[in-house]
């Protein structure tokens, strides 16, 4: 047992710390702070306190528990919402009412609830680390796999299927004369990755429903995304949506350092909304992490790691988990804040030189993989993580740290916030290196994806060069066919770009529905072209009843649009071809 | 009153003074970053501030510098215990400094509790999304930038913009639809002018709204340090008012830009490694952990909103204080210096500004149901406007083709007739939609796109007839 020997800010010093190890939790004080030893001088241990210091004395008391810093895992996981630490706030307020207190303690898992636990293996079966034991049927759309963990290997001895808590034995397994008992619960230390039998490239949409994305620049099951954006740009609702409609078995959101309401939002909408391919509440695939910007600071730095690990562990039951950041820059700024008072040499604009390693090993535990244990499985963890660059200048050591990581950037851009054109994904500076990771599974669908694609964003970029000419002369004085290439870009940009998030229908888009929108627009811009050339002005086509019905094609719900949309085309055919009539 | 006399345990052999930092050999029972008095050689006391505490040191940051310290006879006299606020509802009506302590002449709050005026976070699960609509009378706020009940909504201005008008103007007009409920008015003044704080105090005078306020004053000639403890004790006060006497309270923080100039200071003099332009590192989070107290919370009648007031400086809204205040609030109702030459009064920048709550406000049963399309499709055709009149001034309106000229004339008459209101003009939610009806008639039937069919054959002024 220790005592308070300095504290300063989120940094406390310790003596008699003698026997503890770096990364070993303790705790400080007679709150008992939960605190995280960072490094050891002698017996004196300096710790980062993961809650609020303000008040402590010298002389109180440290604790060492003999435990680092890990994550629980196992059924009860789903639906939850934890802080930075994994504890679980609705436990917390249940217990202290709305106002978080220091030092209160919360475990992760329910420890009073059974689960149905069904085996999956027999008496006698040889098991080894990652071997699917038993399921537990967690939520309607989770199945929760109960896996061996590390450092177990034997013949199964004894196997029970029935209700049980996640502390009660569920198996016994037996090696070497040896017996131990395994429970629904492991532990597993938050900074280390797990591990996996063999690393696999990205590939296959992870389908968003939203049509910048999986249209235009897609992301991959098993990628790494980032979207930097200044404040209102729409990382936050862009963050909420991927969470929402992203067509994965299970979805982690980790709001770190930011707003209170609007986790408060995302719980409230996530108890109300329901997955449009199965028509269960999004909650029963969601975990929540909420180190809001009011908690302390040093606790978000272990927040980003409680959801990857648990992305991880959920990856190694062979399923497909999207895990999304918002914001990373709030992460960043906590490792700032703690290499300052440890006096470390600051970086560029004070970071810590180890920012940016820090960074890749967050994101490099995304992936697709083939995972450890029997039977084979494959799983994948793609992560998408915000970035808020100051004064939304993307030069900064943050978003620069992270472009040097990710394979797709959702770079967004203020003076379309501004106009409120969302999401403010610019389509100039936005990439993905996914094309090719996806194209079959979009070639499977839909074989004009990549022509269809390219020629969408070839207008784009033609009309951003003649941006320049118009400033100069005006829109009138273009000739007739740049004119119409502006009236079709302004069409891609808004009738098929441009996606509230807040509309009821369009909120969510198939990507069979965005495939065959933008193709309705080109289909325009193809008859619009011969409309010209047999000499039909750009005024009668600017008008035409049809570019009306294309502005509305949003409202069209998913079931019925392939219908429609065959109608559009008919009419579209008709009176363009034939203009006369 | 002394407050010396309740600061009990004293603390001696000073060693060091370096800058505004005091090195005294270690004193038990301070406790880390309480506030305490500094009683310097020669008799005079200055506030101070445990900032590092250990067996070996004490360093006390000093308020105001320590030049002039005798090391041998300086005393630093401590509580055991951090900054309280002694509340009950007698708070309402007072004034208090930024200590605190009254200085309306009135007699000391008989507490009925003493609360830590650094609050505790809220935990997220047991937040009530905020769905209010606070009607405030002005169109540029009401019908595209909502302020709702529970929200952190600041208004960024420059220095001579009429911030203190508009605010004057919604705490005159605020009102929240078919409610007689309790509220009150938190008022800050932080490193402002003598002056403008009184103008604060008088409209609250003549609106009959004083003996619902508390007011917390620190103004530019006062302690630089009491301007950090001043924005929280107010929002102490609004939150035992709002929680514990379930009231709505709005609280006006006026100049936050005064309060982070302090906060840079105190920073610098710690010798602290910078962040951008000198400011703290960790500006965002101590901002963050005052705007965060505003909410409104489950099974609890009352509500906290804060809107801030800050001047950015050199009207640049990337500056770190608009900045890091943006990524902390939900939103900012941003003042335009342009706007203001052409004469428009309130002259708010409608596509800086944002209310991120607007959706959870707006909408049938709150406001109207045209709201959110009304909303969508006027910034689309503004924005479309003032991009054409960029345009023109290059190559004059003459020269863009009639479509053009349309929104061109639209964007103007929307800053005469929509955004520019009297200063006592209190327009109804319905007022303001139905303005924007009006001026959508001039535009093609077939532009509004954002709108719904049913909206347009209904709320058109063609089809009302
Ligand atoms: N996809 C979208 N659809 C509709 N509105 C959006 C969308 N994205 C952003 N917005 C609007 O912009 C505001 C700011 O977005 P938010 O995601 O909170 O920004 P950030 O997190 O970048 O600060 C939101 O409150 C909303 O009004
Ligand atoms: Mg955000």
């Amino acid at each position: 047992m220790g005592k308070i020997w300095r504290v300063s800010g989120p940094l406390v010093i310790a003596d008699d710390m003698k026997g503890s190890q770096v990364y070993e939790v303790v705790e400080i004080g007679e709150e008992g702070l939960v605190g995280e030893i960072v490094g050891l001088e002698g017996d004196r241990a300096i710790i980062q306190a993961h809650e609020d210091t303000l008040g402590l004395e010298i002389g109180e008391v440290v604790i060492g528990t003999g435990r680092i810093l890990s994550v629980e895992l196992g059924p009860g996981l789903v639906g939850s919402i934890y802080d930075g630490l994994q504890k679980s706030l609705l436990a917390l307020g249940e217990d202290i009412g709305p106002f978080i207190k220091r030092g209160v303690k919360a475990s992760a898992l329910p420890r009073d609830k059974k689960w149905q636990f069904i085996p999956e293996v027999r008496i006698g079966d040889a098991v080894s680390q990652g071997d699917i034991i038993g399921i537990v049927p967690e939520t309607n759309l989770i199945e929760h796999k109960i896996m061996v963990p590390a450092g177990i290997k034997g013949t199964i001895k004894e196997i029970r299927k029935g209700d049980y808590t996640v502390e009660e034995p569920v198996a016994w397994v037996e090696h070497d004369g040896e017996v131990k008992e395994l429970t629904m619960m492991q532990r597993w230390p938050v900074r280390k990755p797990r591990p996996y039998k063999q690393r696999l490239d990205p590939s296959g949409l992870l389908t968003t429903g939203m049509r910048i994305l999986d249209y235009m620049f897609p992301l991959a099951l098993g990628g790494k995304a980032s979207i930097p954006g200044g404040f209102g740009t729409g990382k936050t609702v862009a963050l909420q949506q991927l969470a929402r409609w992203a067509q994965t078995h299970l979805n982690i959101y980790v709001g770190c350092g930011e707003r209170g309401n609007e986790m408060a939002d995302v719980l409230y909408s996530f108890r109300q909304l329901k997955d449009p391919n199965t028509g269960r509440l999004l909650q029963e695939k969601e975990i929540f992490l909420a180190n809001t910007s009011n908690m302390p600071v040093v606790a978000r730095e272990a927040s980003i790691f409680v959801g990857i690990t648990m992305a991880e562990y959920f990856r190694d039951m062979g399923y497909d988990i999207l895990l999304v950041a918002d914001s990373t820059s709030r992460w960043a700024e906590a490792m700032r804040e703690m290499s300052g008072r440890l006096e470390e040499m600051p970086g560029e604009e004070g970071f810590p030189s180890y920012m940016g390693s820090r960074l890749s090993s967050f994101y490099e535990r995304a992936g697709m993989v083939e995972c450890v244990g029997n039977p084979e499985r494959k799983g994948s963890v793609t992560v998408a993580g915000a970035v808020s660059p100051p004064g939304a200048d993307f030069s900064e050591p943050v978003t620069q740290n992270t472009l040097r990581i990710i394979d797709a950037l959702y770079s967004l851009d203020v003076s379309l916030a501004n106009k409120r054109h969302f999401p403010a994904i610019s389509w100039l500076t936005s990439y993905s290196l996914y094309v090719d990771a996806v194209k079959d599974w979009w070639n499977e669908r839909d074989p004009g994806w990549e022509n269809t694609r390219a020629s969408a964003l070839r207008v784009l970029q033609q009309e951003a060069e003649l941006e320049e000419i118009v400033r100069l002369v005006g829109p009138e004085a273009l000739p007739e066919s740049d004119k119409l290439l502006l009236l079709i870009a302004r069409m891609i940009r808004e009738d098929f770009l441009q996606q509230s998030a807040y509309h009821e229908v369009d909120t969510y888009c198939v990507p069979a529905k965005a495939g065959l929108m933008l193709k309705t627009i080109m289909k325009f811009y193809e008859l619009a072209q011969e409309m010209l050339n047999s000499g039909v002005g750009i005024e009668s086509i600017r008008s035409s009843p049809v570019v009306y019905r294309i502005s509305r094609m949003k409202d069209i719900p998913n079931e019925n649009f392939e219908q429609s949309v065959g109608e559009l085309w008919s009419e579209m055919e008709q009176i363009m071809v034939n203009p006369k009539h | 009153m002394d407050l010396s006399s309740l600061y009990v345990k004293e603390g001696r052999a000073i060693s060091r003074a370096k800058g505004s930092l005091l090195v005294a050999e270690s004193i038990p029972g301070i406790k880390f970053n309480e506030i305490v008095d500094v009683q310097l050689g020669n008799g005079e006391v200055k506030g101070g501030q445990a900032i590092d505490i250990s067996k070996e040191a004490t360093i006390v940051q000093v308020f105001g510098g320590v030049s002039e310290v005798d090391l041998a006879r300086t005393k630093i006299r401590y509580k055991g215990e951090t900054l309280k606020l002694p509340v009950s509802v007698d708070i309402l009506g007072r004034i208090f400094n930024g200590m605190g302590e009254p200085i309306d002449g009135g007699p000391r709050v008989v507490a009925e509790d003493y609360l830590d005026i650094n609050g505790e976070p809220i935990n997220p699960t047991l937040r009530q999304p905020p769905a209010e609509f606070i009607e405030t009378g002005i169109s540029a706020i009401d019908g595209l930038n909502a302020l709702v009940r529970g929200q952190k909504l600041p208004i960024f201005s420059g220095s001579g913009l009429p911030h203190n008008r508009i605010v004057a103007q919604i705490i005159r007009q605020a009102t929240v639809k078919g409610r007689e409920e309790r509220f009150a008015i938190v008022f800050a003044a932080l490193g402002i002018s003598y002056d403008d704080a009184s103008f604060f105090m008088r409209n609250l005078e003549r609106t009959g709204a004083l003996e619902r306020a508390v007011a917390f004053i620190n103004t530019a000639s006062d302690p630089v340090i009491e301007r950090i403890s001043t924005p929280r004790l107010a929002l102490t006060a609004a939150e035992y008012l709002a929680w514990k006497q379930d009231m709505h309270v709005l609280v006006i923080l006026t100049d936050m830009t005064n309060y982070c100039e302090a906060l840079r200071e105190l920073s610098s003099m710690r010798e602290e490694i910078p962040s951008r332009r000198g400011y703290p590192g960790y500006m965002y989070t101590d901002l963050a952990t005052m705007y965060e107290r505003a909410g409104r919370i489950s099974q609890k009648k009352g509500s906290v909103t804060i809107m801030p007031i800050l001047t950015m400086p050199d009207d640049d809204i990337t500056h770190p204080i608009p900045d890091l205040t943006g990524y902390i609030t939900e939103g900012q109702i941003v003042l335009s210096r342009n706007l203001e030459r052409k004469g428009i009064y309130p002259p708010i920048d409608v596509f800086l500004s944002l209310s991120r709550m607007i959706k959870e406000g707006i909408g049938p049963g709150k406001t109207r149901e045209d709201h959110n399309n009304v909303f969508m499709q006027s910034y689309a055709a503004y924005a479309e406007g003032c991009y054409l009149r960029e345009i023109s001034t290059i190559i004059g309106a003459e020269a863009l083709g009639e479509r053009d000229k349309t929104y061109l004339t639209n964007a103007d008459e929307f800053e005469k007739k929509f955004i520019a209101q009297g200063e006592r003009e209190k327009r109804t939610i319905e007022d303001t939609l139905d303005i924007a009806w009006e001026l959508f008639s001039a535009l093609p039937e077939e532009d509004l796109k954002l709108i719904k069919e049913e909206f347009i054959k209904k709320y058109l002024p063609k089809y009302r007839g």
